[in-house]
């Protein structure tokens, strides 16, 4: 209101330093509302799902048992077996590596190359690799279906393992986008052009120039494919595989204080992960303003 | 060949030869480039253009395999509608609340702080997760928080005594509620470039050619805005419409909501009368996505003009 008032009396003056003062207190009231609200909102849950893992919702007895039960990784005291819990976790995490392996190798010399040479397949890359967004898990799954049936009956099997394939398509958006941070972010070109003139082949200028230069942005990819695959259930659940989300909903039907604690586990696994990749990216942006 | 490639060098007097050579060489790393990209090319095709067209595909195909639009017929079965009416309002309504919400939170976030200040990058951080934090694991917070023996609905009876829906849950509204708590962390990612993108200095600019709060807000930065507001909408709106496992790990049984029905379609994919019935929903699905998907492009390419 003082700023209107100051305006309507000094319509083409600066408005004096009082009143933005003033204007910068009545913005740090509506910022500390708006902020304690949304966080407010976020964080409510979280701390139910804490609450809940320790009280016992029948007896209302409060106890550390699930946590017990999944680091002693003896559920029998809670009438749990917990062997699914486990196989889900094994698959869910080799499925990470795997999938993070294929995504390097088929993504990075690939976007290299044609950082380098061609603007066009670039662009091709870039609209085939963002594709996934628009074309949802469940649709995708609709059509791997007769795929993987094909593929676990004629050629390989039915272990989990072989999701790896469509979680690769599934990252690809986002691992897309942090390596092409990253190429952006340096002058490939020139490195290349300086090494080669130098007289280095092209696996030395690869490994030896351009991958040095390129690892924050190829952590950060893997690290967002990694928080992807561990959260990932439509695929595995919809093609009948066994991985860390079909595993907590199954568990979850017999035993859901023991899986609303695994859950807050991989969250907070995943809150790691994604701080480690702010922290990465800070010292990225750090890197090109220094430039 | 070589004629071609010999008129089409420069004739800057340099020998035919050496140009008609560099040429070759031009030539030849340009097919080594295209050869480079066929692993990633030939891998896309398998699993993502193969699925994609056996969605299409199927959504045209009867038993035996002929071409039919029969299975178009039942888009239009009360079920369906009303499951495309109900993730169609889901869609929207936590779209709305999650952009308005989240860019509330954005703006907070952008104004009287420093760039890289603790809370933002905390909350970003946050976000960030809570924004992939979808599935099942959504499903358990909301059941710990207000499920049958959730926490909040003992403190809520501890203290008001009023006794919360178990089925609130899986209600409209409760859905709504659910869906908001992955797409307003979704809208500070989105959004907050959008917000830093708005220099102080306008605000003063505007000041000293008279504007007042009022002016700034529907002068400059909302028309600013605006562009990079409706595209992040409709990105929000694709990830609601898309998302299934929240909803999966909610109502075993029901398919209010068109990925649950597609579940559904394909769980039973031998009845006869299912025939190519998930594949027509998954080709709807990709249509909705697309149209969004476009109009958000287009929106953005109108906000590059901005930039």
């Amino acid at each position: 209101m003082a700023v209107n008032n100051a305006d309507n009396t000094a319509p083409t003056a600066p408005m004096p330093p009082q009143l933005r003062a003033a204007r910068a207190r009545r913005q740090s009231i509506i910022k500390f509302v708006i902020l304690l609200f949304t966080l407010g909102f976020l964080l409510v849950p979280l701390i139910a799902m804490l609450v809940f893992t320790l009280r016992h919702p029948l007896s209302g007895r409060w106890s550390l048992a699930p946590w017990v039960a999944i680091f002693t990784g003896n559920g029998e005291t809670l009438g749990a077996d917990l062997t699914v819990l486990w196989q889900g976790l094994g698959s869910s995490l080799a499925l990470c590596v795997v999938t993070v392996a294929i995504m390097l190798l088929l993504m990075v010399p690939t976007m290299v190359i044609v950082h380098i040479r061609s603007r066009a397949l670039e662009r091709a890359i870039e609209w085939v690799a963002t594709l996934p967004l628009t074309i949802p898990a469940i649709v995708l799954v609709v059509g791997l279906g007769p795929i993987y049936r094909w593929l676990s009956a004629d050629v390989l099997n039915t272990n989990p393992i072989w999701l790896c394939f469509a979680y690769v398509v599934l990252v690809m958006p986002f691992a897309f986008r942090a390596i092409a941070v990253g190429l952006n972010s340096i002058d490939v070109k020139t490195l290349v052009e300086a090494s080669r003139s130098l007289g280095a082949s092209w696996p030395k200028v690869f490994f030896k120039v351009i991958i040095p230069n390129l690892w924050q942005s190829i952590l950060s990819a893997s690290f967002i494919s990694i928080a992807v695959v561990l959260g990932e259930y439509t695929v595995a659940s919809l093609l009948g595989r066994m991985n860390l989300q079909v595993a907590l909903y199954q568990l979850g039907q017999s035993n859901s204080q023991i899986s609303t604690a695994m859950s807050l586990l991989a969250l907070l696994f995943g809150v790691v992960l994604l701080v480690a990749l702010d922290l990465i990216s800070g010292a990225m942006r750090k890197r090109k303003e220094g430039k | 060949m070589t004629a071609a490639i010999v008129s089409s060098a420069p004739a800057t007097g340099k020998g035919a030869a050496r140009s008609a050579t560099s040429a070759l060489a031009k030539h030849r790393q340009e097919l080594s480039t295209v050869a480079v990209t066929i692993p990633f090319f030939a891998y896309t095709a398998c699993f993502l253009l193969a699925p994609t067209i056996i969605v299409i595909i199927g959504a045209f195909q009867t038993r035996d395999g002929g071409f039919t639009l029969a299975n178009f017929a039942k888009l239009a079965e009360p079920n369906t509608i009303s499951a495309f009416v109900t993730s169609i309002l889901v869609s929207i309504a936590s779209s709305v609340i999650g952009a308005i919400v989240g860019g509330l939170a954005s703006y907070a976030l952008v104004i009287g702080t420093k760039p890289n200040g603790l809370l933002r990058r905390m909350v970003s951080a946050i976000s960030s997760v809570l924004a992939q934090f979808g599935g099942v694991m959504l499903a358990f917070a909301f059941i710990a928080t207000i499920g049958i023996n959730g926490i909040g609905t003992m403190l809520i009876k501890a203290v008001t005594g009023l006794t919360v829906n178990p089925n609130w849950l899986s209600s409209l509204p409760g859905l709504i509620t659910i869906y908001c708590y992955f797409q307003i962390p979704l809208m500070i990612i989105i959004f907050l470039p959008a917000v830093d993108s708005i220099r102080p200095q306008w605000r003063e600019a505007c000041e000293s050619l008279g504007g007042n709060t009022w002016d700034y807000w529907t002068r400059v930065a909302l028309p600013i805005l605006a562009p990079r507001f409706i595209s992040a909408f409709l990105l929000l709106f694709a990830s609601a419409f898309s998302a299934y496992a929240t909803a999966a790990a909610l109502f075993s049984q029901r398919s209010i909501l068109v990925p649950l029905m597609i579940q559904g379609a394909m769980r039973n994919e031998m009845d006869p009368s299912q025939q190519g019935f998930a594949q027509v929903l998954a080709f709807a699905m990709i249509i909705v996505v697309a149209i969004v998907m476009m109009l958000s492009h287009a929106v953005e390419k109108r906000a590059g003009r901005w930039q």
